[in-house]
């Protein structure tokens, strides 16, 4: 058994998981209709991420273990998600910029993934990867719209960055199952990702009139289970009807 | 501002924080005061784009996209084309009478005397 290769596609369900999680409580709040059902589409391309991870993880793990066990019935302390995934929605700026920086790290990463010695990973990474560019499109545009918007909506994308920036170093600094899967070849080295990803948002940032922040210090622990206080309250709504009726379907 | 549309958010989304939570509804009933963009979708190749709804968008890049995530979710298109709302001219229904009616007795207009060959579909 790969305890790496275990540990690393929880890792990429989890982050696909809690972000679906989140940008679902939008479902029925969303600004206009429209975005509405974009930001909910969203949600489902990810929990549909999720749960390729999920199946897999669980075939790999054996043991009765299943893509609902995994995802309802594990604690805090063992969700391998990074800290931005989990960060509230605050407003639809924050939202949208937390949607672009994974949606970013997301398009390289996953461009990397199909070439994984895994065919399972490589497979999923190819199918995501279309819903992705799409998550990439969707949220580059409504970050520049917003930044080079109105002074409400330029301040709104300053405050974002302010309250995120501090997330997304952890994200390309590799913890241990990430780098044994990546000398493997099965997983990716995220510590190369990071320059790319730097300049995309560059780029991004520039046409929004958005300054690029000056470095600043980083959080991390999300991938090694040391999470913010906000993935409790996350999945004490989702796990809610597991743990209150143990083995409930309908 | 006589009418508002009250959003109310739950969880971690308070309500000063909240993007749009006074909308004004105004006398017309008008949810957004984004153009409004007519939508068509092509569902496959060789066939004509129809018209299939309306949408609210700021330009018609976001029109397009709207409309790929309300239109097209359940594999409904490969084309999407969106027009304004305002560029769009249509006939009078008061005009009916005269623009419609002269046509209905004149049957020989229709390619009904002719025996099409089962190979020949979306006539």
């Amino acid at each position: 058994m790969n305890q790496s290769l275990i540990d690393y596609t929880l890792h990429l369900a989890d982050n696909s998981l809690i972000l679906g999680q989140r940008n679902s409580e939008w479902c029925g709040h969303g600004p206009v209709l429209e975005q509405d059902i974009a930001i909910t589409n969203i949600s489902l391309d990810l929990i549909g991420q999720a749960r390729h991870f999920y199946q897999y993880a669980a075939s790999l793990i054996g043991n009765g273990a299943t893509e609902d066990s995994l995802a309802y019935l594990r604690k805090e302390r063992e969700f391998k998600n990074c800290l931005l995934v989990e960060q509230p929605n605050v407003d639809w700026a924050q939202t949208i910029l937390r949607q672009f920086f994974f949606s970013q790290y997301q398009h390289l990463l996953l461009q990397e993934l199909q070439n994984s010695k895994d065919e399972q990973l490589a497979a999923i990474a190819e199918k995501s990867l279309k819903e992705v560019t799409y998550h990439l499109r969707w949220s580059s545009e409504w970050v520049i719209r917003l930044g080079d918007g109105t002074e409400e909506s330029h301040q709104r994308m300053l405050n974002a960055i302010d309250e995120l920036w501090r997330y997304t170093g952890e994200i390309f600094e590799p913890v241990s199952y990430e780098r044994q899967s990546a000398n493997e070849k099965i997983g990716v080295d995220v510590s190369k990702l990071k320059e790319p990803w730097e300049n995309k948002v560059k780029d991004v940032f520039t046409e929004a009139t958005l300054l690029f922040p000056v470095k600043t210090f980083m959080q991390t622990g999300g991938k090694e289970g040391k999470h913010t206080e906000n993935l409790g309250y996350i999945l004490t709504e989702l796990q809610y009807m597991q743990r209150a009726y143990p083995g409930c379907e309908w | 501002m006589k009418n508002y549309i009250r959003k109310f958010y739950y969880g971690d989304i308070p309500e000063e924080k909240g993007g749009f939570h006074n909308t004004p509804l105004g006398d017309g009933g008008k949810q957004s005061d984004w153009p409004l963009w007519e939508v068509f979708i092509r569902s496959k190749q060789g066939l004509d784009h129809k018209h299939v709804g309306s949408l609210h968008a700021t330009d018609a890049q976001m029109a397009i996209e709207n409309a790929r995530d309300v239109y097209t979710r359940r594999m409904e298109g490969v084309s999407i084309w969106v027009v304004e709302s305002k560029y769009i001219h249509a006939s009078r229904p008061e005009e009916a009478a005269e623009l419609f009616e002269p046509a209905e007795d004149k049957i020989y207009r229709h390619p009904t005397f002719y025996q099409l060959p089962d190979e020949v579909n979306q006539m």
